[in-house]
């Protein structure tokens, strides 16, 4: 495990250890933080894979995990940067506003849910449901994805450098998705569409602010919603 | 909701802490469920001798001269008390003249589990309190299963509990629920089975029991239950000397497993796991959706 802190931080950084500190006091000195406070540095160790670690930052706060967590970590956060230095539970950065989450290791499943905002990256893969609803976040997983990820996405971008599983994108609406690798299958009404230039221009900056240097743009395939869902098709009433 | 963890060990010299570890694990999901408990643990078999675990919600009236009682069909028979249960060892060629004669004069028993290997220990409650009233961490063995559970179909009772045993040395624990189990007790009622509870999970058992008995092993049940069984599940299964676990295709109820080269420990959550010796260093990971995962000692050995 990396424990190594530059000296000028540590003078600031404020350690909870989750082994001998409850939960919520680390909440709760979170959310007491003013604004424009210098008091930012906070590091959270033995999280043993507790729930709900760093939720509901509303700050410019730096966070850094040592360990695995367990489900919603940096749930709704709003401005914070939060490191995972393990691997996280169900729901990471769930309704992300804006800020950033990394996780070193793997995430289960839903990871970004609904997130309106902010930069959830994911070093290794993620499981099923990834950016499910997701409403505007970006997110840059560097593995695998699983089934049904970014169903009903909305807006934002989901960037998968390796591959994705069963029914991506299904009843997408506008959120855009770019697969590295193979894509199991399409869900409905998504499809793969063209990588104009102002998609390569994104994906070099999502690229770049989730530390992919060995990645080029042109690598990926572009999906998007094919729209056939938006409106009711007076052909299908008979269906109804 | 419902919490569940697995242990199986690859490492002899933990075998004797089998069931510390596996009451550590369950203990930290009592926030899962906290409606009943139950663990089952394979220890040691002995050549020739059967184990039969049985419960009674009168156990100073059920339980009282049990071993004298049965003495007649097998002079070996041996009884030991523990609470609400009692694990009776016989020949294992008298266990089912045992067990005709225990249904008889004892109406009221109920049978946890047999096989011989298998001890299963099940009650409302706490997981805490369920683990310290049958002196599970006291127990050695090479693996088992437990479940702490949130109930959602069917009674908190004793017998809704899990793990559910419906073959010997056989036995499951679920988290999720079933939407076809009435159809399938129906048709394994036809094939011969029969069922203590209205349970879904009970179903989800008997299926993979009359499965084997057509001559599948572990894996290969599991993975026809992929098939004939519809609902949400995260299945961790034992038999005498295996260890399976599979989940439905859309996976939505959580999994986490670890492993070294001491075990293969499963846990609703990575918090179950975290007091295994050497988690840090172990391959962690979530198991696929509708893909079956099966261990069996017999076969690495």
């Amino acid at each position: 495990m990396d424990i190594s802190v530059n000296r000028e931080s540590l003078e600031t950084m404020r350690v909870f250890d989750l082994a001998t500190t409850p939960l919520r006091e680390l909440n709760s000195a979170l959310h007491a933080i003013a604004p424009g406070t210098n008091d930012t540095n906070f590091e959270v160790v033995n999280p043993r894979g507790s729930h709900a670690v760093a939720v509901g930052i509303d700050q410019p706060v730096t966070v850094e995990v040592r360990g695995s967590v367990g489900y919603y970590c940096a749930g709704m956060n709003d401005g914070g940067t939060v490191t995972v230095h393990g691997s996280a539970g169900p729901g990471v950065a769930e309704n992300m506003m804006s800020g950033t989450v990394v996780i070193e290791g793997d995430a289960s499943q839903y990871a970004g849910a609904t997130g309106r905002g902010g930069l959830l990256v994911i070093k290794g893969n993620a499981a099923s449901r990834c950016g499910i609803s997701m409403k505007g976040i970006d997110i840059v997983v560097h593995g695998s994805i699983g089934h049904m990820s970014a169903f009903m996405g909305q807006s934002g971008h989901l960037v998968v450098l390796g591959d994705a599983g069963d029914a991506l994108g299904d009843s997408l609406y506008e959120a855009k998705l770019f697969v590295r690798g193979e894509v199991k299958s399409l869900g409905a009404d998504c499809i793969e569409k063209e990588l104009r230039p102002e998609h390569l221009e994104k994906l070099a900056e999502l690229l770049e602010k989730a530390g992919v240097t060995d990645v080029r743009p042109t690598e990926f395939k572009r999906y998007g919603s094919a729209r056939k869902l938006y409106n009711f098709n007076i052909d299908n009433a008979e269906a109804y | 909701m419902c919490g569940i963890v697995g242990l199986f060990l690859k490492d002899k010299t933990l075998e004797p802490r089998l069931g510390a570890m596996l009451s550590d694990m369950l203990v930290i999901m009592t926030d899962r469920g906290p409606d009943s408990a139950g663990i089952a643990i394979y220890g040691p078999p002995s050549d020739g001798r059967a184990k039969i675990t049985v419960q009674s919600a009168k156990p100073a009236v059920d339980f009282a001269g049990l071993e004298a009682l049965l003495k007649p069909v097998d002079a070996s028979v041996a009884v030991e008390l523990k609470s609400t249960h009692a694990v009776i060892e016989a020949d294992a060629t008298q266990a089912t003249a045992v067990r005709d004669l225990l249904a008889q004069e004892r109406p009221d028993v109920r049978v946890m589990g047999s096989g011989d290997s298998v001890e299963i220990y099940k009650e409302v409650g706490l997981p805490k309190d369920v683990v310290a009233r049958f002196g599970i961490r006291e127990m050695g063995g090479t693996h088992g299963i437990g479940h702490t559970r949130m109930a959602t179909e069917s009674a908190v009772t004793t017998l809704g509990a899990h793990p559910f045993s419906t073959g010997a040395d056989q036995c499951l624990v679920h988290n999720g629920s079933l939407s076809n189990h009435n159809n399938l007790r129906r048709e394994l009622v036809r094939e011969g089975m029969t069922f203590e509870t209205q349970n879904d999970s009970e179903v989800a058992a008997a299926y993979l029991t009359a499965e084997m008995a057509k001559g599948k092993d572990l894996g290969q049940a599991l993975t026809s239950a992929l098939d004939d069984l519809d609902g949400f599940f995260t299945f961790v299964v034992g038999t005498k000397s295996g260890f399976g676990v599979v989940r439905d295709p859309i996976a939505c109820k959580p999994a986490v497993m670890a492993e070294t080269d001491q075990y293969i420990a499963f846990g609703s959550e990575y918090r179950a796991l975290v007091n295994l010796p050497g988690i840090e260093d172990a391959r962690v990971w979530e198991p696929e959706p509708a893909t079956v995962y099966f261990w069996d000692h017999e076969k690495a050995a």
